[in-house]
């Protein structure tokens, strides 16, 4: 009894704050670490992509492999371009991804408003058929979906005059529209958007706002870590698009940068190729991860969702 | 006009017209201008900028030889082809031509993808038995080359070791083999055969089932093509596939790759089971010492695959495109286009006559030993349309083995699941 409270609180407190600095220390170590070992296959594939096959090869038992010693050149940045419309390929990922992600994020995000906001007779019903159908994996229905498209009515044009045809194979179209309506991106909307005060909208309301004006004005641009997150788990799958491309795509000006990396699996694949093209395709991604990061994490935080 | 009900109504009605005042596109091939009738053709070699170049050259020659036909090219990736080749097929928009890979062509004859060639017998009958694919006594396809496979070697390795070089004649016999290998290993080669293992996919039924057929076993019973029993699991089978497992268990091959013939350019396998492709590699590296030597013979005469990318008709392409496919077939089978080709890839020439005109497989060429190899040894993988699902459980079961699974009961998995495809597809019309 004879401490003063002073004395009682400052040694736990230096005490702690020792043990906050040491704790602070052993946890950007372990996460340094983690970095670097989540960093290596990616700093094998840029640095692979600057050495010839053989040098590859040999130096996969070492150190070597993530360092750019021995005969490192951008020979194989050049032969990539040789062997593929690879600037061509870039823009057409690009243009299909940005799409998808952008219709995708004002059809989804309505859905969710629609399911999660407005009542109407039959709402949980169709949220329920909207969550069963992720069980679906896309190979079950890819062939009779590529027939379904093979026979949609379109516009083109033919010597000059606008005609119609059936058929939508061979087209940016069929790359981007069936991947706009997502039932996982109407999901996460509709919960996120459930989490927004509804008193907003009935104040709204009595403002005389019409229903879109709350989804534009209010729950919009209350919600961007989920447009964040629903952009992201939008992008990669799109940008990664292969199987589809492959079934629905046979003209070489309008494919997607994933099917290109077949070109290099000859009789003998051309790794330090595959490596510099893997690098060239890996960094529109990096910027789109790095760019959202942070709205990323913490709606993934929020929602409680992995991708 | 800030109304949306405005907006909706306006584009429904503009597309409305639009629609209604179209007319259908064309798809009966020709231009508008009456010009030639187009002959779509897909081929899997995208990324082969050799084999785009020769592509180019028949069919700007072609189309520039006439006026009533134009072929049209598009090339895919390997990887995805016959996947393109399904969803097409789906889709009811098969291009005219399309080559595809030997085994895989009765499978497709007899889903309704191909027509028969009808290519005169003066021409398929100067090819390579091999470069010709026949299901139910027709012709449905035809190549401008053949593969074929070799064990290279390094002939002062072979000296210094002591061991015969095996010729075409007198090949090595499954003794004489085992005892090289081991005399290999112990003179240094921690292992010394590359066997190619580190390989996948269609690679294991064309490189490993002729060793089996040299053994006297068989993917399938070929007389009537109905059953794998008795062929995949009889007695010389499992004596091949016990011999394969021990190649493995002795540290004679491993499968740790890196696929093609890196290992024997830089020694470090002392022998190389791989195909032509990779001769001309081998012979810039290693010189005048390579030695493109036999397969072995495992006790019923050595054997080789044979039946590589052929080309086909779609039954998609309508009777006069059809006519101009075959006359685009016809003009593409000059000699001069199969040299030009097997020069371009290091492949066997599908006739005497390009081979003879070819720098690599003409009389004194320094990889001529493949055409004689591929004319003495080839045997084409069987010809059912039930092909496919063999060739991937051939690769389970020989995975499998060289792992260390037991023979006997794995071949017979392998024969049920081979019986119960053809079972389930009602013996595939045979």
């Amino acid at each position: 009894m004879a401490q003063t409270p002073r004395t009682r609180r400052t040694r736990p407190e230096a005490s702690e704050r020792r043990f906050r600095s040491r704790r602070r220390v052993w946890s950007y170590l372990v996460l340094v670490g983690l970095a670097v070992f989540f960093l290596f296959p990616l700093v094998f594939m840029f640095v692979a992509s600057l050495k010839p096959d053989s040098q590859i090869l040999s130096d996969l038992g070492g150190w070597r492999a993530f360092l750019p010693v021995g005969e490192v050149g951008l020979d194989n940045y050049s032969a990539v371009f040789d062997r593929v419309p690879v600037g061509q390929f870039l823009f057409n990922s690009l243009l299909v991804t940005v799409l998808i992600v952008v219709l995708g994020l004002v059809v989804n995000s309505m859905a969710g408003f629609a399911l999660s906001r407005l009542r109407w007779r039959g709402r949980g019903l169709v949220l329920s058929v909207v969550i069963a159908t992720l069980i679906v994996p896309f190979e079950t229905y890819a062939v009779p979906l590529v027939y379904w498209v093979a026979h949609l009515p379109t516009l083109l044009v033919q010597d000059g005059t606008v005609v119609y045809d059936i058929g939508w194979l061979n087209s940016y179209e069929v790359q981007i529209i069936p991947f706009v309506a997502n039932a996982f991106s109407i999901f996460l909307f509709s919960q996120y958007f459930s989490t927004i005060p509804t008193s907003l909208d009935e104040a709204a309301r009595i403002d005389g706002a019409s229903w879109f004006t709350i989804y534009r004005k209010i729950v919009v641009p209350l919600s961007g870590p989920a447009f964040a997150t629903v952009a992201i788990l939008t992008f990669l799958p799109a940008w990664n698009q292969y199987l589809w491309p492959t079934m629905v795509v046979q003209d070489e000006k309008l494919r997607p940068v994933m099917v290109g990396m077949q070109y290099f699996f000859q009789d003998n694949p051309a790794w330090g190729e595959i490596m510099a093209y893997t690098s060239m395709i890996t960094l529109p991604v990096l910027v789109v991860f790095l760019a959202f990061q942070r709205a990323f994490v913490s709606s993934v935080a929020a929602s409680g969702v992995k991708g | 006009m800030r109304n949306p009900l405005a907006i909706v109504a306006a584009a429904s009605l503009l597309g409305t017209v639009a629609l209604t005042g179209c007319a259908k596109a064309k798809h009966d091939g020709t231009s508008s201008g009456g010009g030639p009738t187009q002959i779509t053709m897909w081929t899997h070699s995208a990324g082969n900028p050799g084999e785009l170049a020769v592509y180019k050259k028949i069919i700007g020659d072609f189309n520039a030889s006439q006026k009533k036909y134009q072929v049209v090219q598009q090339n895919f990736p390997q990887g995805s082809y016959n996947d393109a080749i399904t969803a097409a097929a789906a889709a009811r928009n098969l291009p005219c031509l399309l080559d595809m890979d030997g085994p895989i062509m009765p499978n497709w004859a007899w889903a309704g993808y191909l027509r028969p060639l009808d290519l005169p017998t003066s021409l398929t009958d100067s090819l390579l038995p091999t470069a010709v694919g026949r299901y139910k006594g027709k012709v449905y396809s035809a190549g401008y080359w053949d593969a074929a496979l070799s064990i290279f070697a390094r002939k002062s390795v072979l000296d210094k070791a002591g061991i015969r070089i095996p010729t075409v004649d007198k090949p090595w016999t499954l003794d004489e083999f085992d005892a090289a290998v081991g005399k290999l290993k112990g003179s240094g080669y921690k292992t010394p055969l590359d066997l190619g293992a580190a390989d996948k996919g269609e690679w294991w039924p064309y490189a490993y089932s002729p060793m089996l057929q040299s053994s006297g076993g068989d993917l399938i019973d070929r007389g009537a093509m109905k059953s794998a029993d008795g062929a995949l699991n009889g007695p010389d089978s499992v004596k091949f596939f016990s011999w394969f497992q021990k190649a493995f268990k002795n540290g004679w091959a491993n499968s740790d790759g890196p696929i093609g013939n890196q290992r024997f350019i830089d020694d470090k396998v002392a022998l190389s089971y791989t195909g032509v492709w990779n001769a001309k590699d081998a012979l810039d590296k290693v010189g005048s010492d390579l030695l493109i030597l036999p397969p072995v013979d495992f006790g019923k005469g050595p054997k080789i695959g044979g039946g590589s990318w052929q080309w086909g008709i779609s039954s998609g392409c309508g009777d006069e495109q059809a006519e101009g496919a075959r006359a685009y077939l016809k003009f593409s089978f000059q000699d001069k286009y199969l040299t030009a080709f097997a020069d371009s890839q290091v492949v066997i020439p599908a006739t005497d006559g390009a081979a003879a005109a070819s720098k690599y497989f003409g009389a004194n060429g320094s990889l001529r030993q493949f055409a004689v190899l591929s004319r003495k040894f080839a045997l084409a993988r069987p010809a059912t349309p039930g092909y496919p699902l063999i060739s991937t459980t051939f690769e389970k079961a020989a995975k499998d083995i060289m792992n260390g699974a037991d023979v006997t009961s794995t071949l017979d998995t392998a024969v049920k699941a081979i019986d119960t495809d053809i079972k389930s597809n009602n013996g595939y019309g045979n």
